[in-house]
């Protein structure tokens, strides 16, 4: 049920996705969703079904960080953690709370990543997912806190960390505050892998910025999913900086793993199965048996 | 104040201006047969108020304008007046050498120290070689391999950040620019040796911050470390770049600021006006802060050295609960 009500509400935020209702005039809006890269029309449960891929053309749709959660981990396994912290206004910027507080209403978040302990095929982790519908994902004190957080409780459980990263960068109103939280996730990174722990990070469609240039690609594996933008600066930027064309798939996940920078670009309907068996083949003197 | 001709920046003019009269005058005087002392002396008098109250209350744009003067010495201006012996190591063993980011070893006082810097130029043939002081991810690479080198020999590293970014260019992209800088973040936060980062010039977001890990960070009074660059910020929280000068005062990137906000330990201070007035003057004044540091951190076991970098940046961020 909550899943449904979070299709109507993202519809607002994806109208390219939602045909409209004079384009399916016997069926109610949003129950219907059309493919922005192939113009597919699919019935919008079983796109859920299908884990919200495109069953024509494989086009990843994005997903909201509770979709992920369901998608990912056992059934009811996952118990969030730090719902309660609050973003503040550190640098008085007219209408940011107020950005934050919608955002929040939109997405019943509390910011723009979910973390918490759940399990993947009985195997225990902590996992962080950001959710690019909460202030575009961008990491700013709260998202910085819970991010370290989650990896000093999986360093605390001796567990594994996952981190499906979405994110526009760094979060400007709140300065050079979220910058810091890049080096604040990063400590708690290298004291969770002193501990000879795992940390899994998925780089999702989009992760760009300071998100990109800190914990994201700094996983002992670096997966990612098809087609997903993943890079340092804007396609525009660079542009403007070398003054000539960028190739077509620059800085898609396709691109970063022709260029040695990810482990893999793994489908959506293989990731519950890659991670699991990720998570398997690091449980000391563990192995699959035959 | 320096003899040879320099660049003023917008907030200087009044003192231009006077300064201009007060010569003027005294010129007249060696030609006309009057006694303009009287005048002349309380003219001078003025300007040395009015050269109080301008560079004792430098608003967050003229300090960006100082720290962008294209006279601020660099790290190759520092490096033979706070360090002896310097020589430098370069490459990241990988893809190639970096200049934009310069690294060696060399003494401070008597203790070998390694050092890594920032790198841009004064003019354009340098600017060139140097690609503005922007870092590929081989000079990221590069300042992470001289880190670990002076942890094997057990010796302090300083960093000198002077830096509008990291480069964002397709080479710096394909070559990984997130992970080089994402890299040294983790990296340095489990050196085993005394780490300082002294923002000399403009620390601009993560190409900074990838020096920035320090025990410490140090900057200079009119240095800045920013997330984005106010124009940046101007352009698209606003969508007006000329907006700058407001998004300096909001964005709160300044020494001061900083301080203020417990993201930094120290400030140094400047010689009046800018470090460009007198190097040799603030090389002394950053020797001064770097004993001083050396001295805070000194006798802190390897474990202590990392945890206290652990404290020290966990503590960053501002959130409600
Ligand atoms: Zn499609």
């Amino acid at each position: 049920m909550a899943m449904i009500r979070d299709i109507f509400k993202r519809k607002r935020d994806e109208k390219e996705a939602t045909i409209p209702s004079k384009a399916a005039k016997d069926v109610p809006e949003g129950l219907m969703t059309k493919c922005p890269n192939c113009k597919h029309i699919t019935l919008t449960k079983e796109l859920e079904n299908l884990g919200k891929v495109c069953p024509k053309c494989d086009h990843h749709f994005k997903m909201t960080a509770r979709e992920r959660i369901v998608h990912l981990m056992d059934d009811s396994s996952f118990e969030s953690v730090d719902d309660h912290l609050k973003s503040e206004n550190p640098l008085n910027f007219p209408g940011y709370s107020e950005k934050v507080q919608a955002d929040s209403e939109k997405t019943g978040l509390n910011e723009a990543v979910l973390t918490g302990t759940g399990s993947i095929k009985g195997q225990q982790v902590v996992v962080a997912v950001m959710d690019s519908h909460f202030r575009m994902g961008s990491m700013g004190s709260v998202v910085g806190e819970k991010i370290t957080r989650a990896v000093e409780l999986a360093t605390k459980l001796k567990v594994p960390f996952l981190i499906f990263t979405a994110s526009g960068g760094a979060r400007m109103q709140e300065g050079v505050l979220s910058l810091m939280q890049m080096a604040k996730t990063s400590v708690a990174l290298k004291r969770h892998s002193n501990e000879g722990l795992l940390f899994v990070s998925i780089l999702t469609h989009p992760t760009t910025g300071g998100v990109s240039a800190s914990f994201a690609s700094v996983g002992d594996i670096n997966l990612a999913e098809p087609k997903a933008l993943i890079g340092f600066a804007g396609r525009r930027v660079i542009e403007q900086t070398v003054r000539e064309k960028l190739p077509e798939d620059f800085q898609t996940a396709e691109f970063l793993l022709a260029h040695g920078q990810l482990d893999a670009v793994v489908h959506r309907s293989k990731m519950r199965e890659t991670l699991s068996t990720i998570v398997q083949l690091h449980v000391k003197g563990a192995g699959s048996d035959v | 104040m320096s003899k040879k001709k320099m660049k003023t920046m917008a907030f200087e003019e009044p003192l231009i201006e006077l300064r201009k009269k007060i010569s003027e005058l005294k010129e007249y005087t060696k030609t006309a047969d009057v006694d303009l002392s009287s005048e002349i002396s309380s003219l001078e008098q003025r300007f040395a108020k009015l050269e109080e109250e301008i560079y004792e209350n430098m608003k967050p744009w003229d300090r960006v304008q100082v720290a962008r003067h294209p006279e601020r010495p660099t790290t190759l201006d520092y490096l033979p007046l706070i360090f002896r012996d310097f020589i430098e190591l370069h490459g990241d063993r990988v893809y190639g050498d970096d200049e934009a980011i310069i690294g060696g070893i060399g003494s401070f006082e008597g203790q070998p120290v390694t050092i890594i810097g920032h790198q841009r130029g004064k003019d354009t043939k340098e600017n060139v070689r140097r690609n503005f002081g922007m870092p590929h991810p081989e000079g990221y690479r590069k300042a992470l391999r001289l880190m670990k080198q002076a942890e094997k020999f057990g010796r302090p590293v300083i960093c000198l950040i002077d830096t509008k970014g990291a480069y964002p260019g397709k080479a710096a992209e394909e070559r990984g620019q997130s992970e080089a800088i994402a890299r040294n973040l983790v990296e340095m936060a489990g050196l085993e040796v005394p780490v300082l980062s002294i923002v000399i010039g403009e620390g601009g977001s993560g190409g900074a911050l990838a020096l920035g890990v320090g025990n410490q960070i140090l900057m200079l009074e009119n240095s800045t470390f920013s997330v984005i660059s106010p124009e940046g910020a101007a352009s698209i929280l606003w969508k007006d770049a000329a907006l700058a000068k407001t998004a300096a005062e909001a964005m709160k990137i300044t020494a001061p600021d900083l301080l203020e906000m417990g993201i930094i330990e120290h400030m140094i201070p400047e010689v009046r006006g800018g470090a460009h007035h007198d190097t040799a003057r603030q090389a002394q004044l950053i020797s001064g802060a770097i004993r001083y540091s050396l001295k805070e951190l000194e006798g802190m076991s390897t474990e202590q050295l990392i945890s206290q970098r652990y404290e020290k940046f966990r503590a960053i961020g501002v959130f409600s609960e």
